[in-house]
């Protein structure tokens, strides 16, 4: 269970990005939504370790983990799949793979693995596996990727930053089936931001941040009635702005 | 052989015990080992040191095994070693230089490798140098790698000097004949004081010619690399060079590419890229659960492969 206690986050140029973001995480699914620039990213990036907030507290499962830095985070149960991936020349999809299977299992049982989350994102484990994480693989190939690295570490608390920007609409249900198994697998929770109303309609709750405060944070269905005018708007599938339909 | 020269054995050419097929096995200035085959003599050279490996034509599949170990401290010595390769064989050559060096006197080897390459040929070429000790005594290398690469022949080298030594001038120079190609993939990682000189030079002479060069070094602590890569496209080819740099700590690194073109169809392309390792990676890796220094080495053993 996560727990953000009144977290604000200034950028150095003055500006106020989170303000004072006060919530509880402790269902499956939470999709985060909302305008750009309304501070969704940095808001991972704040439980994750990689942005300090300017005040407040951040709390998993009971303990005060504010202070701790990102590697300490992950490895107490917590992943981020990043928004844009991040090359590396020489390293390959099987080396950041293993690396997210747990230490104690033998090499083999992690390859497995890594084969077994490589056909849940939809890739052939034989033809990536030993691909480099370099500029060869195209943007939806390295999302695929960077999402099949994110749940093969199984984390009780994994964070998705628009996984499906990139993916063609073929492969959201392949998507969808990640984070059940992830859940599945762990029991934790799965933090998402997306813009997309297929993943808004699987999660239990939604948070609907706007200009860095938490406009919304209810059940799905709530959120989505409050936000759609009565079904006349809904949130744009680009840039997550309330729009009409039709 | 005694343990000191196995683990360096084990370092510069991956062997446990003796490789199959032919090798040459060079200890402290003297060869220790040898053993030919039907298809690739060694004969040592009488009028300096060194060895001529003749590999007859049609020779597929088979390797030479020539490494170099030094464990004797002072020990300087400069080898020739030439390999003449007959037409159409498939064949892969390791080499490698290890220098174990505990004592107060400094160690050298300077190797000179030439490779005559027959038409239609393919040769791979792995060749690893690497120093160790505790001694006061320094490391030095300079190996200087000559090709001839005939009609239709290919060739690829993979060389990497790993730590541990010194000093170093690196040396290729190539000759490109018709429908030629030359791959070269260079690493070099240095650190405390080290200093290290790479020049890579290939005249693409034939039409259908082609290279491709890429370096890749980490300058850690205080060292400092020099990388000069030159290609001369002087007939309808293609070559391409890549110098790929991470600095750390207050290393320096300097790529210099050369690229001259004199044939209206030669096309040369040169990128170079210095700058520490991206702060994304760090922090995709830190995710992952390693910490700062264990991402990094992570970082720097999948830039060097």
């Amino acid at each position: 269970m996560l727990e953000l206690q009144n977290i604000s986050f200034t950028a150095p140029d003055g500006k106020d990005i989170l303000k004072n973001i006060s919530l509880t995480v402790d269902d499956r699914f939470v999709a985060i939504t909302g305008p750009n620039g309304s501070g969704k990213s940095t808001l991972l990036k704040v439980i994750m370790g990689i942005v300090t907030p300017t005040a407040g507290k951040i709390i998993l499962d009971g303990e005060d983990i504010t202070d701790l830095p990102i590697n300490e985070r992950a490895n107490r149960g917590m992943g981020l799949a990043f928004q844009q991936p991040v090359h590396f020349k020489g390293l390959k999809v099987r080396d950041l793979l293993e690396l997210a299977g747990a230490k104690d299992t033998p090499k083999k049982t992690r390859y497995l693995h890594a084969c077994d989350i490589l056909g849940q994102v939809g890739l052939c484990a034989q033809d990536y596996i030993d691909r480099e994480l370099d500029g060869t693989l195209s943007g939806g190939e390295m999302k695929r990727i960077e999402i099949a690295m994110t749940a093969a570490r199984g984390t009780k608390l994994t964070l998705f930053d628009e996984p499906e920007a990139g993916i063609d609409l073929w492969s959201f249900q392949s998507l969808i089936h990640v984070f059940e198994k992830l859940h599945e697998q762990t029991g934790g929770n799965v933090l998402i931001i997306s813009h997309q109303e297929r993943i808004l309609n699987i999660a239990d709750k939604i948070i609907y941040l706007k200009d860095g405060e938490v406009d919304q944070y209810d059940d799905r269905d709530k959120v989505i009635s409050r936000l759609s005018f009565g079904a006349r708007q809904k949130a744009c599938n680009y840039c997550g702005d309330m729009r009409e339909e039709g | 052989m005694e343990q000191i020269d196995k683990e360096l054995l084990k370092q510069v050419a991956e062997l446990d015990s003796l490789p199959v097929g032919a090798y040459n096995i060079r200890t402290n200035g003297e060869s220790s080992a040898r053993n030919t085959t039907a298809d690739i003599d060694i004969v040592s050279k009488t009028d300096k040191s060194g060895i001529d490996i003749i590999i007859k034509p049609g020779t597929k599949n088979q390797s030479v095994h020539i490494p170099v170990i030094i464990s004797k401290s002072g020990l300087k010595e400069l080898v020739y070693n030439d390999f003449f390769i007959g037409e159409d064989c498939d064949v892969t050559i390791v080499a490698g230089c290890g220098i174990s060096n505990c004592g107060g006197e400094d160690s050298a080897h300077d190797g000179i490798h030439s490779f005559f390459v027959g038409k239609n040929s393919k040769v791979k070429y792995i060749e690893k140098h690497y120093g160790e000790g505790t001694g006061r005594g320094k490391r030095f290398m300079n190996p200087t790698t000559v090709i001839e690469l005939g009609e239709g022949a290919s060739m690829e080298l993979e060389t990497a000097q790993i730590g541990g030594i010194d000093d170093t001038l690196r040396i290729t120079r190539a000759t490109v004949g018709k429908d030629a190609a030359l791959v070269i993939h260079d690493k070099i990682l240095t650190d405390g004081g080290q200093k290290a000189n790479a020049e890579l030079s290939v005249a693409l002479n034939g039409d259908g010619s082609s290279c491709d060069l890429i370096s890749r070094g980490v300058a850690k602590e205080n060292s400092v690399q020099n990388v000069t890569i030159k290609i001369d496209g002087n007939a309808a080819c293609h070559g391409h060079a890549e110098c790929d740099s991470i600095i750390m700590d207050h290393g320096v690194i300097s790529a210099t590419p050369m690229l001259t073109a004199s044939n209206v169809d030669a096309s040369l392309i040169h990128e170079a890229a210095i700058g520490k390792i991206a702060g994304e990676q760090l922090t995709k890796l830190m995710t992952m659960g390693l910490d700062e220094k264990e991402a990094e080495e992570l970082i720097i053993r999948g830039f060097l492969r």
